[in-house]
């Protein structure tokens, strides 16, 4: 006994060393897997103030670009208002047919990043304007991505630029689907794997969500075929999609929540048990 | 003693709030961010209690984590080169650290930049390593090892020779 306290007391430099890196090595494991990263976040009360505070002063060099990109949202829209039904959104659709199964909430980006391998972004609008995990966020232009952590003011979202994102993606034209997925190189371009080789694919086609998932509508703008070829088996695509959204540039986006989110849910476990 | 302690406790405060709110928004051509925030772990007093300095360079980078949303990959890069700093300390410095007599004020130029060097080099390797975490994307994380590097390595050389009190 003496002799291992004795250890101890030796090398209590070392152990500690080894103790601490081992904390935030687990803490690094847990952020690399999807919706596990508990404790280290940035929508808490402390971090969030502080970049809430800094976004107080920092929109404003941006609120010209702001502007254009919420009138040009204001002109589409209103496209879609007087020219009836022949819309390009189908989300808009659905929202009126099927007694809105959908609610948008209104938020603003406080904190962005996009040059990790893995990156988030914070919003201002936790709990308390009744978000939770697994909500969907959007802007004008397109897909930015899933809620991850809720604090009551803040919630992080794992942005599509993210190594541990999936989200199921399909042709506008056709309905082959397959799931997207960031290489971590750059933050104009986002892939589209698992596209079955039957699919009739071509540069230029647009590429939106599918609706298969209970967190995003069917329909929703992500970007469109930049390049694509075939996967070492040579049975599937690997697409080069550009995404429409400009990432580095995001300022107001939707928190979308799916009223019937839970029902489909408690089905599908239902099924699977 | 006191002023020590407030020297340090001011420079985790003014480093943290420099990192998260200017330097990891620069993004030059990209990807590349200068991480200073090290320079805590760099200057930190040499005749001190390891085992509390340890923890502190833990708490610097768990609160750059917190802020970045990145799990714990500063806060193990910095442990790292907190735990290993009296061996390179040893090598760059050799005999005026054996007497325990370095004062960065007051070293010579190239073997502080030496020692900055070599720390800011593991810190970026270990941090960019567990960002990354894929072995196959080892030419990515050698990429932005070396440039962040590059751009931290001139910026820490700087700060220390501006805010350094003797001028000669």
């Amino acid at each position: 006994m003496q002799q291992i306290v004795n250890f101890i007391i030796r090398n209590k430099t070392f152990l500690l060393f080894l103790l601490l890196f081992v904390i935030s090595l687990v803490l690094t494991i847990q952020s690399h897997s999807y919706h596990q990263s508990k404790f280290v976040h940035s929508a808490n009360f402390l971090s969030g103030g502080i970049y809430k505070s800094a976004n107080n002063i920092s929109q404003y060099f941006s609120l010209k670009r702001q502007n254009e990109i919420l009138s040009e949202e204001n002109s589409r829209l209103n496209t879609l208002i007087y020219n009836g039904e022949d819309s390009i959104s189908a989300f808009v659709l659905d929202s009126s047919k099927f007694g809105i199964p959908y609610e948008f909430t209104a938020a603003k980006v406080i904190k962005n990043s996009y040059s990790l391998s893995n990156n988030i972004l914070l919003i201002d609008k936790g709990k308390r304007d009744s978000l939770a995990q697994d909500f969907g966020v959007i802007n004008s232009k397109g897909i930015i991505g899933i809620i991850d952590n809720v604090s009551k003011k803040y919630a992080t979202v794992i942005s599509v630029l993210n190594s541990s994102i999936s989200i199921s993606a399909k042709l506008k034209k056709t309905n082959h689907f397959g799931s997207l997925a960031w290489d971590s190189k750059s933050h104009e371009f986002i892939q589209l794997i698992d596209i079955p080789k039957i699919a009739p694919v071509e540069i230029g086609d647009t590429i939106v969500t599918s609706g298969r998932s209970t967190i995003f509508p069917r329909g929703i703008q992500i970007g469109v075929v930049n390049d694509f070829k075939l996967d070492a088996a040579e049975n599937y695509y690997n697409i080069n999609i550009k995404l429409f959204n400009d990432m580095t540039n995001i300022e107001h986006v939707y928190v979308i929540k799916n009223i019937d989110a839970e029902e489909i849910d408690n089905l599908l476990n239902g099924i699977n048990e | 003693m006191n002023s020590i302690v407030s020297i340090n406790g001011v420079r985790f405060l003014v480093l943290v709030l420099v990192q998260i709110l200017i330097l990891n928004h620069i993004n030059f051509l990209g990807y590349i961010n200068p991480y200073l925030y090290i320079l805590f772990v760099i200057l930190y007093p040499i005749k001190n209690n390891r085992t509390l300095f340890i923890f502190l360079s833990f708490l610097i980078g768990l609160t750059i984590d917190l802020f970045s949303d990145s799990g714990g990959v500063h806060a193990a890069a910095c442990v790292t080169i907190a735990y290993i700093r009296p061996v390179v300390l040893k090598f760059c410095f050799g005999m005026i650290y054996e007497h325990q007599a370095v004062k960065f004020s007051n070293v010579e130029f190239g073997a502080k930049t030496m020692y900055i060097a070599i720390l800011t080099l593991i810190h970026h390797l270990i941090l960019f390593s567990l960002e990354i975490f894929n072995l196959s994307k080892i030419i990515l994380t050698l990429q932005k090892t070396l440039f962040s590097s590059v751009f931290t390595i001139l910026l820490c050389v700087l700060i220390t020779i501006i805010f350094s009190k003797n001028s000669k």
